[in-house]
């Protein structure tokens, strides 16, 4: 059964208030007992694969954004039956509310919500502020083994298209908003991976033609949380341009980055078409006689790729 | 300069090679807590070097910030000179602290033809890539390869 939705005046101008959870919120249910008793599965995804260890939230599972969501061969998501089997190992149901945390603003938390959104799983949230916030407001960590009851989840297939964008679809929606939400650097082909991250074998350097340059960190304040509706209408409609109903594709150097910023456009600011392009830099800046800009300027659509 | 690289575990030092078949003999999940307990096992700066942070190197490839130095010293026994290694690194970045902390107690301490006859490939050896995956493996054998170039660069001086 679905848990109640947090209340705040934050949340309130939002167009999805019910996908956030604040600090305190999480603090109180888990003093309730809603962890406990299965009515709340909080789960921990971060980039560093040994932080859940260190300690984590009372209660919270871990999922991690390589081993267990990517499928191990081929360059896409785990299907139907490993999500289920992991889901269930985790103690996660289908009618589970989920509410998903983790390191650096919640960017692997915000990639692994949205893979359980590409499995429609209805209630599924983010923790405001992540593993930072918690943290710092000097809240409980445990190393404490979670003990979880297997849950009961159904195979459900995937499905992509609402909110993944494929490399062809991102051709055919050229002349449509992108957003690229890497480093300025990456940007105008500076370079090809995030400054002090590893070189992950871009061979060009640049981005799609048309993308607004809006670097994901932006989304986020100084503890790590979105910003208010506000900052980001300020941030998205003014600055990147986008207009209400507009169609977006979101996308940065392997999709994790992105998955921030398309949470943003999409359950805070309520675009209703918002796709997350995974591929992403280490499939466009590989790909070959796709069209790139470099440079800070966006640049246009090349006159063969326009379509009516 | 004679290239002492040979591929093979045989040309690890005792302390690393013991670390290894620790490793090996135990379960993935395991596997995991070791490193933890490596990450955890990773000594302090010196103070000297607390206080002057552009004395260390941040290796980029490491998705954690990782700062590493070396220095040598003299070997009482008047033999080849000792590397001591130094590491820091966040405690919200346990992995790369976990593989410091594995080179910290597998190398510290040898001499410059030891250490360079360590297989640049050495990190698979701990059977960690399938749980930690080959992007996070990059960083771990980039900590090692800058260790070498270091002390090749430091032995070539001294010589």
């Amino acid at each position: 059964m679905s848990y109640p939705v947090e209340q705040n005046e934050k949340f309130a101008a939002y167009a999805n208030p019910e996908r956030l959870v604040s600090t305190e919120w999480l603090a109180a249910a888990v003093a309730d007992g809603a962890v406990a008793d299965g009515k709340l599965v909080v789960v921990e995804s971060d980039e560093d694969v040994l932080l859940y260890e260190t300690g984590h939230i009372p209660g919270a599972v871990k999922i991690d954004w390589h081993t267990d969501l990517n499928d191990e061969i081929t360059r896409d998501y785990v299907d139907g039956a490993a999500f289920a089997a992991l889901a269930a190992s985790k103690g996660i149901s289908r009618d589970s509310t989920v509410v998903i945390y983790g390191d650096k603003s919640n960017w692997w938390a915000a990639y692994a919500l949205w893979v359980f959104t590409l499995f429609g799983h209805e209630d599924v949230r983010l923790l405001d502020g992540g593993r930072d916030k918690w943290i710092a407001e000097g809240r409980e960590v445990t190393t404490d083994r979670t003990q979880t009851s297997v849950g009961d989840y159904p195979e459900v297939e995937r499905n992509d298209a609402p909110i993944r964008a494929f490399k062809e679809d991102v051709l055919a929606h050229l002349g449509n908003p992108l957003i690229d939400v890497r480093s300025p650097e990456e940007y105008t082909g500076q370079r090809t991976h995030m400054p002090a991250y590893p070189e992950e074998g871009a061979l060009r350097g640049g981005h799609i033609p048309t993308a607004a340059s809006i670097p994901w960190a932006r989304a986020a304040a100084e503890d790590g949380t979105y910003r208010s509706r506000e900052e980001l209408e300020a941030l998205y409609l003014g600055e990147a341009g986008l207009e209400p109903g507009d169609n977006v594709v979101a996308y940065c150097r392997i999709g994790e980055r992105s998955s921030h910023t398309w949470f943003a456009l999409k359950y805070l600011l309520g675009f209703d078409t918002v796709r997350n392009y995974d591929g992403s830099w280490t499939e466009w800046g590989n790909a070959v006689r796709v069209p790139i800009v470099k440079g800070a300027e966006r640049g246009s659509v090349p006159a063969s790729l326009v379509r009516n | 300069m004679r290239k002492l690289e040979v591929m093979s575990t045989n040309t690890l030092p005792t302390a690393l090679a013991e670390i290894v078949d620790d490793f090996q003999a135990l379960t993935e999940p395991d596997r995991l807590q070791l490193l933890l307990e490596f990450s955890k096992g990773l000594p302090e700066l010196p103070e000297r070097l607390k206080d002057h942070p552009e004395l260390l190197e941040q290796v980029v490839e490491c998705q954690s910030p990782l700062f590493l130095t070396i220095e040598s010293e003299k070997n009482p026994d008047g033999g080849a000179r000792a590397f001591r290694l130094y590491f820091k690194a966040p405690p919200e970045a346990p992995t790369t602290r976990g593989f410091a902390g594995v080179l910290h107690e597998g190398l510290d301490g040898l001499t410059a033809e030891e250490i360079l006859a360590v297989p640049d490939d050495m990190p698979e050896l701990l059977g960690l890539t399938r749980a930690i995956t080959p992007l996070r493996m990059r960083g771990m054998t980039a900590m090692l390869g800058r260790i070498k170039r270091k002390v090749a660069a430091a032995s070539r001086l001294e010589s």
